[in-house]
């Protein structure tokens, strides 16, 4: 059976999404497949160092728990999930969802997709001549093997579809590009090929479209004041029909907007060259997009052109590159700017004292209410704050140099100015400085692995 | 014909995030003849010079004349992006609120 049109909505735009999204697609059926985003980059090194202290741990546990409120749900309106929530660990994501699946009393087909990890792989890739040089530096990986801290290649749609091919009502992936869990149910659906070059590009269009959530429908939009009810913002469903074209929109009764202003808006959101934006299917024009309001809250995208993609998979290696943390007062009162900037001073030479000292392009001192964030773009305020909060930030490769700025904190506020507060939730502690080394490997040496299976209650 | 001054954020949108250790930022507008305005004077050049206390690696401009929009990269423009970034807006949020901050020269009739 063939569906005219494929109603895809995305309900979760990254880890630490509200858990309404996807609640809020599936109530009352009226989407055919949900997405859910979960994974960024610092995201991968995280889980592969929780798996490397528990072989069962490694993915989105948020993602097992959305499941089982919204499971019954999809089951009654026949709606697929596809989840990027497998992390460095579908395997034990999918057992964990077998566990929902059995106490819910349902019956659903778990597949997932794996074949992107190539962490374990990495020396024997470099032994047959993979350099998994750095793009950006040109330097080659076997000198950093021992600071790399997770290695994942970006997959592409067509495993999912695999999947969903197989039956899968849920599909749990590692790492894939982000569009490629919306194009997916569309090369599934619609049996679109791999030379289907103009097609793979529309549905990659609507995978960014949908790819942040409400990001589309109203969220972050700078005409914040012409959005209705952002408390009740809609997740953003599309509409795409077997030619490539699509409506975005959500749900009737949601708040916030979808106009054109709402979709550019993400359309630009972390684009680098419009016209080759690289995906392992397909290389999507973004200059060939066409929008058009068609009705409240519903814009038609179409026009979209596309051309073969490369022979490359993008990997995403992760490494560890040091320590950072921030110290954060409040404060208040006359001259409180000036305070703030003599606290920094204090906290510093204190340090200092002690022989720990932060090269000046590894310690920032930012009073927050004095132009941090637009320097040398808005002019200084006519009237002093009343109130600022002072951020110390440092940097470096010696953990506990790093951890001396939380120890020495608390004590200025009976030994600094007047009016320091907000000392509040403990001394800051080093946190790993994970570092993105970004590389190339040819598609013939990965291979994604899909496995299907039949949970029965 | 009569033109005035005024900040982008007047006439135009903007959206920015990063990519890595640079930042991107989309501007665009509904109006064909304020995208005339976009094109001729948020050159490169000028946003370079804007944003001189943040961006250390140079702007890259590209356009999107179906969308009304130009799309910027900022070069390291993040401190390093990500986890590595001292900076309070280290994935460059801010950033497109920023530019709207530039001014513009309009042609008075286009201001409603």
């Amino acid at each position: 059976m063939t569906r005219n049109v494929v109603r895809v909505g995305n309900g979760q735009g990254f880890w630490g999404d509200s858990a309404r999204g996807p609640l809020q697609l599936v109530q009352g059926g009226g989407i055919d497949y949900l997405t859910m985003d979960f994974l960024a980059e610092v995201t991968m090194s995280i889980m592969q160092k929780l798996r490397s202290r528990n072989p069962q741990a490694g993915y989105a546990t948020d993602f097992v728990a959305q499941l089982e409120r919204i499971l019954p749900h999809c089951k009654e309106h026949g709606i697929k999930v596809i989840a990027n929530a497998g992390g460095v660990n579908p395997e034990a994501c999918a057992a964990a969802v077998d566990d929902v699946v059995r106490r819910l009393g349902l019956d659903v087909v778990v597949a997932t997709v794996g074949g992107d990890d190539v962490m374990a792989d990495l020396p024997r890739l470099l032994d047959s001549g993979h350099g998994l040089t750095n793009m950006t530096t040109g330097a080659p990986l076997a000198d950093e093997l021992d600071r790399v801290q997770s290695a994942n290649v970006y997959l592409g749609a067509f495993p999912i579809a695999e999947a969903l091919a197989a039956g899968a009502d849920v599909v749990i992936t590692g790492r894939v590009t982000d569009p490629s869990l919306t194009l997916a149910p569309l090369i599934h659906e619609f049996g679109w090929t791999e030379d289907d070059h103009d097609l793979l590009a529309a549905g990659t269009v609507a995978g960014h479209v949908l790819e942040c959530g409400t990001q589309c429908t109203g969220g972050n939009y700078d005409r914040w004041e012409s959005v209705p009810d952002l408390a009740g913002i809609g997740y953003p469903l599309v509409e795409v029909a077997a030619d490539g074209t699509f409506v975005v929109t959500k749900k009737a009764g949601t708040g916030g907007l979808v106009d054109v202003g709402t979709v550019t808006a993400q359309l630009l959101y972390e684009l680098g060259e419009p016209e080759r934006y690289l995906t392992p299917d397909v290389v999507a024009d973004f200059t060939s997009i066409r929008l058009e309001q068609d009705g409240p809250d519903r814009v038609r995208v179409h026009g979209v052109r596309g051309s073969a993609p490369t022979d490359t998979y993008k990997v995403s290696i992760s490494t560890l590159d040091g320590w950072r943390t921030t110290a954060q007062l409040t404060v208040g009162g006359p001259d409180a700017a000036a305070k703030a900037r003599l606290t920094a001073e204090i906290l510093l030479a204190r340090l200092a004292e002690e022989g720990v000292v932060f090269p000046a392009e590894d310690c920032l001192v930012e009073v927050v209410g004095t132009n941090v964030l637009y320097a040398d773009m808005l002019p200084e305020p006519a009237t002093a704050p009343s109130e600022v909060v002072l951020r110390v930030s440092v940097r470096s490769t010696d953990k506990a140099a790093v951890n001396r700025l939380g120890a020495e904190l608390a004590s200025l506020l009976t030994s600094g100015p007047p009016g320091l507060t907000g000392f509040a939730g403990g001394r800051p502690k080093a946190s790993e400085i994970v570092g993105f080394w970004p590389a190339l490997i040819e598609k013939s040496a990965v291979e994604a692995r899909v496995q299907v299976k039949e949970v029965v209650a | 014909m009569s033109t005035t001054t005024v900040p982008l954020g007047r006439v135009a949108s903007a959206r920015s995030g990063d990519k890595g250790a640079d930042a991107n930022i989309g501007l665009w507008t509904d109006d064909e003849r304020v995208f005339e305005v976009l094109r001729e004077q948020v050159t490169p050049e000028r946003v370079e010079a804007h944003f001189r206390a943040l961006c250390r690696g140079g702007v890259e401009r590209h356009e999107l004349p179906n969308l009304k929009a130009l799309n910027f990269l900022l070069h390291d423009a993040l401190d390093g992006g990500g986890a590595a970034s001292l900076r309070t807006d280290a994935q460059g949020k801010t950033l497109s609120l920023g530019l709207l901050q530039m001014t513009v020269e309009v042609p008075t009739e286009l201001l409603g």
